[in-house]
């Protein structure tokens, strides 16, 4: 790892807030996907050769899929990809100033209420980040117990037989065009081992990890949670990501061993330009709970179902996800749960928030493998409408092979209704505290989950997305 | 200033908005500091109409007529600016708003009524959430559940009264807060009632209800009818007697409606 002030300032970025400016850096790699550029990645990583075998075979199949054409509208997405550098090495981002961070973001971290020192470190601008020393003492604590977080990348150098028994086991390259392209030309992301009958307290924080490679667009992340063991895994901030770059595509695969208790959450706050396509997926083994908490906030289009395999007799799979579109923003997320074993238990709650001309897609699947008796599965979805002019839609898979299962499903859809405002401002609300006390009421049963200050961050996020949500 | 009513209403006459549903044909009224005042009649004659109207429903437009309120033209403010100059409606049917607690509820209406920079105290607050609580014989664990969220129909008519204790306002418009209450909760919510007036003597009420029970509790200083849009009687509590024993068929003209 190179010693230079830029990259430190942009590791500790806590927030996945990064800019990358006009001008073209001298190590790019060139425009556009093809093997000379997943060549240089593995290259410059200096990887072992099945990684690069692995990379070069999953651009073949990335290249033979067709673009997907449900969901959220890909068209202009090719066109999108020709223009785009698929690696950028770290080195090499550019150093920037707080004057070139554009007015509209810097008032958002006004609102937000966040320090100076930290909006700089947001801004990518900043350097250090006070919580390197909680990180150090913590990262310590962690060390003594074996357990192991570190970026991807010095996952695979340390850790080469753990990395390659369990790295896509989970989402294989060829699950879909996006996993594929996410395996040919991944950078950045965090490996995570916790080993057996471990418990932290603490949650690993993504932001934690200092003077790693920054996290990109196309972050990949394993975590390994061994038998018996339990951990939260937090990544991202409401703070809004800010990026010249339109494209995020991350791969996230968790293996959770008999007994193991995890837990994944992610709250991101993309700018409006991104085309965020995220392929999540656990394997949970026997009597393991693996539970995804997402809150998705902002892009253009963001595609994500995070899902549970439960693979072993017991287990227990939840997805709850808040989805927030605004104008202009498509927001096709939902779950994914596949029961492979009996007694398996799962949950999906999922809940949108469509304002202006935003628009929110629930999809999810529920799939009961013959011999998976005595199954459970539930899914809630509740959409809130802001204005007349937003729009939500549902489309709720549901594939059992098993008669001996119980499967529920419910679907709502509501509006926020003029008595319901007139209550509220009859108490002395005005309009948009009104509509941001009914959002956040709606969002409740899942904020509730999050961690404290990402449950304050969202609270306050969403008062300022309802300005100027009337008229 | 303190002589000067609290409420004056003259010749109010209002239509749902939009449509041409005239409900309101002239409607004169004035209410002194302090007073009590009830509003009986018929379903449908247009009790809520008046009271969400003086709350700023946006469903209704008036079309002629003028409201006077502390010598103010209430029907020039929002509904916000009338619930922050006092103005509270007890609502005939509560709305619900699932996820947010009562607490955070009143503690949000509570703060919407600082300046900026100002913040509810919260212990404060809580404590005076409690004791109003108290008075009104409610569980403090009540507090945490979602605003009118499945509650009980007596459950919601005892939340606005809550949420009246919290708030203090100057005027309070009670619509139909005594029906769905058995008769335990009914004195309860009128003891409320008369404590917040011992502790606010100028709080003035306007209460609208079907029943005589309730103005035994509560004393009017007047009692009017309204029919068709218009009080065609006002008098005292005997008015109410004369009600229950006669009812409204007396007062039924032809000629509104
Ligand atoms: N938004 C509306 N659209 C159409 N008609 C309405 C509307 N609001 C009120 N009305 C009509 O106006 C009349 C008066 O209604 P209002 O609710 O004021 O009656 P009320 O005196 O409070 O009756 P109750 O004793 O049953 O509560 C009724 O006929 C009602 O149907
Ligand atoms: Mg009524």
């Amino acid at each position: 790892m190179p010693q230079n002030e830029v990259v430190e300032g942009l590791d500790l970025d806590r927030y996945k807030y990064h800019f990358i400016t006009e001008d073209e850096p001298v190590f790019r790699s060139g425009r556009g996907l093809n093997e000379k550029v997943v060549r240089e990645i593995s290259a410059q990583k200096d990887e072992p050769e099945w990684m690069l075998e692995f990379r070069l075979k999953a651009l073949k199949i990335y290249n033979a899929k067709p673009m997907p054409t449900w969901g959220g509208d890909l068209s202009n997405l090719e066109s999108v990809l020709d223009q785009i550098y698929f690696y950028v090495r770290p080195q090499d981002k550019m150093e920037r100033s707080w004057d070139d961070v554009p007015p509209n973001i810097k008032e958002t971290f006004e609102k937000l209420g966040i320090p100076e020192a930290e909006q700089k470190v947001l801004a990518g601008v900043g350097a250090q980040y006070e919580s390197e020393m909680v990180y150090h003492s913590l990262k310590e604590e962690w060390e003594k117990k074996g357990v192991i977080f570190d970026s991807i990348e010095d996952g695979l150098k340390n850790h080469p037989e753990l990395f390659r028994e369990h790295f896509g086991t989970v989402i294989p390259s060829a699950d879909n065009k996006f996993s594929a392209m996410n395996s040919a030309v991944w950078s950045g992301g965090s490996f995570v081992y916790i080993p057996p009958g471990v418990e932290l307290d603490t949650p690993l924080q993504a932001y934690f990890r200092v003077n790693q490679e920054q996290m990109g667009q196309f972050e990949r992340t394993l975590i390994i949670a061994d038998e018996g063991s339990k951990a939260h895994y937090i990544e991202g901030c409401t703070a809004p990501v800010y990026s010249t770059e339109s494209f995020h595509s991350g791969v996230i695969e968790i293996v959770v061993k008999p007994g193991a208790h995890f837990r994944y959450t992610t709250i991101q706050n993309w700018s409006n330009n991104m085309y965020n396509l995220v392929t999540q997926r656990a394997l949970v083994h026997e009597n393991a709970t693996m539970e995804w908490l997402d809150g998705n906030l902002g892009s253009k289009l963001t595609m994500k179902y995070p899902s549970c395999y439960l693979l072993g007799e017991g287990a227990h799979g939840s997805v709850l996800s808040i989805a927030y579109s605004g104008d202009g923003q498509h927001q096709d997320t939902g779950g994914k749960v596949v029961h492979a074993a009996p007694n398996t238990t799962s949950q999906i709650v999922s809940k949108s928030i469509s304002k202006g001309t935003g628009r929110s897609t629930y999809r999810g699947l529920c799939q009961v493998h013959e011999g998976s008796v005595n199954s459970k599965s539930n899914v809630e979805c509740d959409a809130l409408l802001i204005n007349d002019t937003s729009r939500t839609d549902t489309y709720p898979y549901i594939e059992i092979d098993e008669k001996k299962s119980n499967i529920g499903h419910e679907a709502t859809v509501s509006k926020v209704g003029d008595e319901q405002l007139f209550y509220l401002m009859s108490r002395g609300m005005n309009e948009e505290e009104a509509m941001a006390l009914i959002v956040r009421g709606f969002i409740e049963p899942i904020a509730k989950l999050l961690p404290l200050e990402y449950a304050v961050e969202l609270n306050r996020l969403i008062e300022l997305e309802m300005e100027g949500s009337v008229g | 200033m303190s002589d000067s009513p609290i409420l004056s209403i003259k010749d109010l006459h209002a239509k749902v908005a939009d449509e041409d549903i005239d409900i309101l044909h002239g409607v004169n009224l004035e209410i002194g500091r302090g007073e009590l005042h009830a509003i009986m009649g018929p379903n449908g004659s247009g009790k809520s109409t008046l009271a969400k109207i003086l709350a700023g429903h946006p469903g209704y437009e008036t079309t002629s007529g003028e409201v006077l309120y502390e010598g103010e033209d209430l029907l020039e403010l929002e509904v916000d600016e009338r619930a922050q100059k006092g103005v509270f409606l007890a609502f005939q049917y509560p709305v619900e708003v699932p996820g947010v607690s009562i607490a955070n509820f009143l503690r949000t209406a509570l703060q919407a009524r600082l300046g900026e920079g100002e913040e509810v105290d919260l212990f404060d607050f809580q404590d005076e959430l409690l004791a109003k609580m108290e008075i009104l014989d409610m569980d403090p664990s009540f507090a945490e559940r979602s605003v009118n969220d499945g509650f009980s129909g007596g459950e919601k008519k005892r939340n606005e009264i809550l949420q009246m204790a919290v708030l203090k306002p100057k005027l309070a418009l009670m619509d139909e807060t005594d029906s769905g209450l058995d008769i335990d909760a009914l004195q309860v919510v009128a003891k409320g009632v008369k404590r917040l007036q011992e502790e606010d003597p100028d709080m003035s009420v306007l209460i609208i209800t079907h029943y005589q029970r309730v103005l035994q509790y509560i004393e009017p200083d007047h009692v009017h009818v309204m029919i068709g849009g218009q009080l065609v009687r006002s008098g005292g509590a005997e008015v109410a007697a004369d009600l229950e024993a006669q009812g409204y068929e007396q007062f039924k003209t032809p000629a509104t409606g």
